[in-house]
């Protein structure tokens, strides 16, 4: 099976007045096509920065990233930009749907980017949103939507796209327990219907253990001088199926 | 996907992604709407006039040629006239004291003494239409519609011109090619010019004009007649002027350029202050959307097609804003005429101006999109990581120096473009954009001191709402900058523009002031002068000052005859000053309002037959290129007079007293024919009326300037003139409050969030309005002191520079200008957070965000 993800001795670096903070540090993983991963670590450990390297939202300070065997390094912001349309989709925290569009204008966003049929794309996105409990629910606002509801648009936004990989950022975070189990179902549920790969950040353990592989984000090294974040940060593969 | 498509979703987008804000979107084209509608409705009217002026340019003249002189035509310009042929109408023109027997009023008049049918082209109007043809043949009189109004005068009625008494034909409505406003200083008076000398009042002294009109047979070749009079001025050295139609139309044309130049300016800074708002507007539009496009280029959307998406929004609003504004303007310019009808010669005839319209609509957009390109470019920068990191990004900060540099840089030519194609010179138009930077660069720096010094003056101390209010003035998202540069600009503009009109206005208020006439009499005969005198003393009246005048030509200068110095390249005289006619005075003293530069005052001298010691005034003797110690000849009425300059004076010319350039010492002129000019201060203005009543009826020929009267005539013009300039200036002041509005409404969510959280942790709603209330009181008395501070500079400037006046501020007006200009800002203010007091924060916070 051939890797959708590889990362290769990746750093990312912030300069903070006159000291530089070191968040991402030399990592090294990479994730197979078809699998769940989870990246776990505690709150400040890199996570969110690690997920923007991977997508490519953000630039490494060194090292480098290959998406679906595409290496980000060379491709511009726009370049970078097509390939997330094309391969990628995401998953917010805090939802992020578009406030001025409806739910199923949120969810075709994508497809219509790419110039695809009006026609088609509006029945795929009614399809992703039915397939979401949404099916009622498709010209409501995201100010006129639950967060549960929210999150489904985005998940139907992500998948519509048919993404080789799928980025979702703390998915759960904002939701109750009970809507949360039921989003985390939706996500594992499309991710193995679609055949995705799915990379999940999050700092919930349970929600980690459902996934084929769990990258961990750990403090290993307390002699770094940077006191704020006095994090080395290494991989260590838990655990792996296959 | 293919570049059609990409731009047909992005069109789309920018539909989708307007929705809400539409309503928001419609106060920033207001600002568009204003300015678009200011430039249309002054180049349209221009266009108008221009049309009018084409089409009636025979009628601007009433002839193909006219004459002047202010004496009898010379034997060979009265030759060549003869010789051109055609149809001939001449008149004499003069000043003279109307007096109307039926109700006793007298006043200064201007008189035309005609014969022959002028106009040639056009209509004399009046009432009856039929007296412009008969008043000549009967002997009557045609009287300006002001003054038969003023005083309830009827056709049918008389007035007494001189010695004779003429029945008024008629009233005299409209003159070919004279503008309404030509009466303003005089009422207008047709009679026959047969008989004139019957009025007695073409005496020595009087000061008379020589017209004659001309219409010459079709196929008259113009170039040919022009050829020949100019002839007569170059080769001859003739002096006498003269217009042709083609010449008045340039003059006119030319005049009119300047007015509708200066108006098109003004109405330009109206749109560019929309610009600015416009430019606020998005900037904060596009705060609001940071994780919008962050999101949309997390799913692939490109940096140019997010920038499109704003873009496509940003140039629509300027589209429809300049095309609503260009409807409005089209509306206004139908108003203008009613505003300027009084300064124009021409009737004007209306039309929709398409050119007009269509560079009112192509400079709204453009202005809008430059403008909007500021915080526009700044989407470009937006990174997809904003979507999963919370971080505050300062839009401007976005944005390369050389991307601010270069946009300015295109913003500064285009408007100096504009203003190049406006006024039609390169340096007017670089000093407009130099000005009006400079003017922003002040505002900014008032804005930049005002939130500084808000920071400083805060102290723990005040209460709670006064050091809300007061942070709000330099917290984020202030509108302090904003409000003194669109709302400042305004107010120093229409400021500015009413201090200088209220400065002249002082200048030219004497009736109050001590010493001063209230009354000026001229045109008196040497033999009327002791009569009039006691008819002055008996009504108890102070005479200031009994002048006599004495008329003479410079014969020659050095030994040189005024032809001989034209010739001469050493010496640069004004040819006016060689060529007009002195009135001179002779005295033994100087007085109050004169001064001795250089030299030595010499007040007596014994007869002329040796050299005459005289004083210069300090201008002329610049004009005449002279200096102390030259001789100059004097022509009195045939006498050869030698004289020498023996000191130059400074005069106060503002002062009402009769003023000279040369004065003679007493002992020379005192037995040359002479007339005399009088001054008088008389107890209010009832009692110079009746004075004037009984001079006119004793001494017809006696001319009276009434200094009240000429106060009110001047304030009069001032107020036409000034409403016009203020009527395009208020543009700025409306595009200020709708800027503010604009960016009060697009601040409105920030605020009711700041208001229900400050609700939320338990402020009650009077302190949260009191907060507001601060707060715009604030922004409206800094704003409007600001304004007018720099209008103070500006009025003083141009009373230092242009009138050299020294300028007092009124501080009584400005103390009121303040009150309102602040009263409206509050309202703008709190009117835009009503309706979020009275209800439960979390209901105000759902509606909003819907």
């Amino acid at each position: 099976m051939s890797n959708i993800l590889e990362v290769h001795q990746l750093y990312r670096k912030f300069q903070s007045g006159t000291k530089t903070l070191t968040v991402v540090n030399d990592i090294n993983f990479s994730i197979p096509e078809g699998i769940s991963c989870a990246i776990v670590g505690p709150s400040g450990s890199g996570k969110t920065t690690l997920l923007g390297l991977c997508a490519g939202l953000d630039r490494p300070t060194s090292g480098t990233v290959s998406l679906n065997g595409i290496p980000l390094n060379p491709l511009n912001e726009d370049e970078r930009a097509k390939v997330r349309n094309q391969h990628v989709g995401f998953v917010f925290q805090t939802f992020q749907l578009v406030p001025t569009l409806t739910a199923i204008e949120n969810v075709m966003v994508p497809l219509e980017l790419r110039g695809e049929a009006t026609k088609g794309v509006r029945e795929r996105a009614r399809e992703l949103l039915e397939s979401v409990g949404l099916g009622d629910r498709t010209h409501h606002y995201p100010t006129q939507l639950s967060g549960g509801e929210q999150q489904r648009v985005a998940i139907a936004r992500a998948f519509i796209n048919n993404p080789k990989i799928l980025f979702a950022d703390e998915p759960t975070g904002n939701l109750d327990t009970e809507t949360g189990e039921y989003i985390e179902n939706l996500i594992f549920e499309l991710n193995e219907t679609q055949g995705t790969t799915l990379v999940l950040v999050t700092h919930d353990l349970e929600l980690a253990k459902k996934c084929d592989r769990i990258i961990s984000l750990q403090e290993m090294d307390k002699s770094i001088k940077t006191p704020m974040l006095k994090l080395k940060l290494k991989v260590r593969l838990i655990r792996s199926h296959e | 996907m293919s570049n059609r498509k990409s731009l047909l979703w992005t069109f789309k987008m920018a539909w989708r992604d307007s929705r809400s804000h539409r309503s928001k979107l419609f106060l920033f084209m207001a600002a568009i709407i204003v300015g678009v509608a200011a430039q249309v409705a002054i180049t349209s009217f221009r266009s108008n006039l221009n049309s009018s002026i084409e089409n009636q340019a025979k009628e601007l003249l009433g002839a193909d040629l006219e004459v002047e002189r202010n004496a009898p035509f010379q034997e060979e310009l009265q030759a060549v006239l003869d010789s051109l042929g055609g149809n001939v109408s001449t008149a004499l023109e003069f000043n003279s004291m109307a007096f109307f027997p039926e109700n006793g009023n007298t006043r200064l008049s201007q008189i035309t003494a005609i014969e022959g049918y002028f106009p040639f082209y056009g209509d004399l109007i009046t009432e009856p239409s039929s007296a412009a043809q008969t008043f000549q043949t009967n002997g009557g009189a045609l009287v300006d519609e002001p003054v038969m109004r003023l005083f309830d005068l009827q056709p049918g009625d008389s007035v007494k011109i001189g010695q004779v008494t003429y029945e008024i034909e008629g009233t005299l409505i409209e003159i070919p090619g004279q503008p309404v406003a030509a009466s303003f200083f005089g009422p207008r008076i047709f009679i026959p010019k047969e008989n004139v000398e019957a009025t007695g009042l073409l005496q020595r002294g009087s000061r008379l004009e020589y017209v004659s009109w001309h219409k010459f047979p079709v196929g008259t070749d113009m170039a040919y007649v022009d050829d020949r009079l100019d002839k007569l001025q170059d080769e001859q050295g003739l002096r006498f002027s003269y217009d042709t139609v083609e010449e008045r139309e340039e003059e006119v044309g030319e005049a009119i350029l300047y007015l509708s130049n200066f108006l098109n300016l003004i109405g330009f800074i109206a749109l560019l202050l929309g610009g600015i708002g416009v430019a606020s507007s998005i900037f904060v539009y596009i705060r609001q959307k940071i994780n919008t496009v962050a999101v949309l280029r997390c799913v692939g959307v490109s940096s140019n097609q997010a920038l499109l998406i704003y873009l496509i929004q940003a140039a629509s609003m300027g589209l429809v804003g300049s095309m609503l504004g260009a409807m409005i303007g089209s509306g206004i310019q139908m108003y203008l005429p009613v505003l300027v009808q009084d300064f124009l010669p021409v009737d004007i005839e209306l039309y929709i101006s398409w050119t007009s319209i269509a560079i009112g609509i192509g400079t709204g957009l453009v202005i809008s999109i430059l403008f909007a390109l500021f915080p526009l470019l700044a989407v470009k920068k937006i990174s997809p990581l904003y979507s999963i990191r919370s971080i505050q990004i300062n839009l401007s900060q976005l944005l390369s120096n050389n991307t601010k540099i270069t946009l300015s840089a295109v913003l500064l030519v285009f408007v100096t473009t504009y203003a190049w194609f406006m006024i039609g010179e390169i340096l007017p138009s670089l000093a407009f954009t130099g000005g009006l930077v400079a003017c922003l660069l002040l505002l900014t720096g008032f804005a930049k001191l005002i939130m500084k010094g808000s920071r400083k003056f805060l102290r723990a101390g005040f209460s709670y709402e006064l050091r809300q209010g007061l942070a709000n003035l330099y917290r984020p998202n202030n509108q302090t900058t904003t409000l003194l540069l669109t709302f400042g600009l305004g107010v120093t503009m229409i400021s500015s523009l009413y201090l200088t009109q209220d400065m002249l206005l002082d200048q030219i208020d004497f009736g109050g002031q001590e010493d001063l006439p209230n009354l000026a009499l001229y045109d008196i005969q040497y033999d009327q002068n002791d009569g009039v005198n006691e008819v002055i003393r008996s009504n108890g009246h102070e005479i200031l000052q009994n002048v006599p005048i004495v008329t003479m030509r410079i014969q020659s200068i050095n030994g040189m005859t005024p032809e001989e110095l034209r010739d001469d390249s050493t010496t640069n005289p004004r040819g006016w000053a060689l060529n007009r006619e002195y009135r001179s005075t002779y005295r033994d003293s100087l007085l109050p309002t004169e001064s001795i530069v250089e030299g030595k005052w010499i007040g007596q001298a014994e007869g002329f037959d040796q050299i005459v010691p005289i004083s210069v005034e300090v201008d002329q003797m610049e004009d005449l290129d002279t200096s102390i110690g030259d001789t100059l000849t004097w022509d009195v009425q045939g006498i050869p007079i030698q004289t020498y300059i023996a000191s130059t004076r400074s005069v106060k010319w503002d002062q009402p007293s009769p003023n000279f350039f040369v004065v003679f010492p007493a002992g020379v002129l005192d037995n040359a024919p002479q007339f005399f000019a009088t001054t008088i201060k008389t107890d209010g203005r009832d009692s110079s009326l009746e004075l004037q009543q009984e001079l006119v009826q004793a001494y017809p020929n006696v001319s009276a300037i009434d200094v009240g009267l000429v106060f009110e005539t001047v304030q009069n013009f001032l107020d036409k003139v000034t409403f016009v300039i203020q009527f395009i200036g208020l543009f700025s002041i409306i595009t200020g409050l709708i800027v503010l509005a604009g960016s009060a409404a697009t601040s409105r969510f920030q605020r009711i969030r700041e208001a229900v959280l400050l609700r939320t942790l338990g402020a009650s709603k009077r302190q949260v309005i009191k907060i507001q209330i601060i707060e715009y009181a604030l922004l409206g008395i800094m704003a409007s002191m600001t304004g007018l501070i720099l209008s103070l500079g500006a009025s003083y400037l141009i009373g230092y520079f242009y009138f050299e006046i020294n300028f007092v501020p009124d501080f009584f007006i400005i103390g009121i200008e303040v009150i309102i200009l602040t009263a409206l800002v509050l309202l703008i203010g709190l009117l835009n957070t009503r309706g979020m007091h009275n209800k439960p924060p979390l209901e105000v916070l759902r509606a909003e965000v819907a």
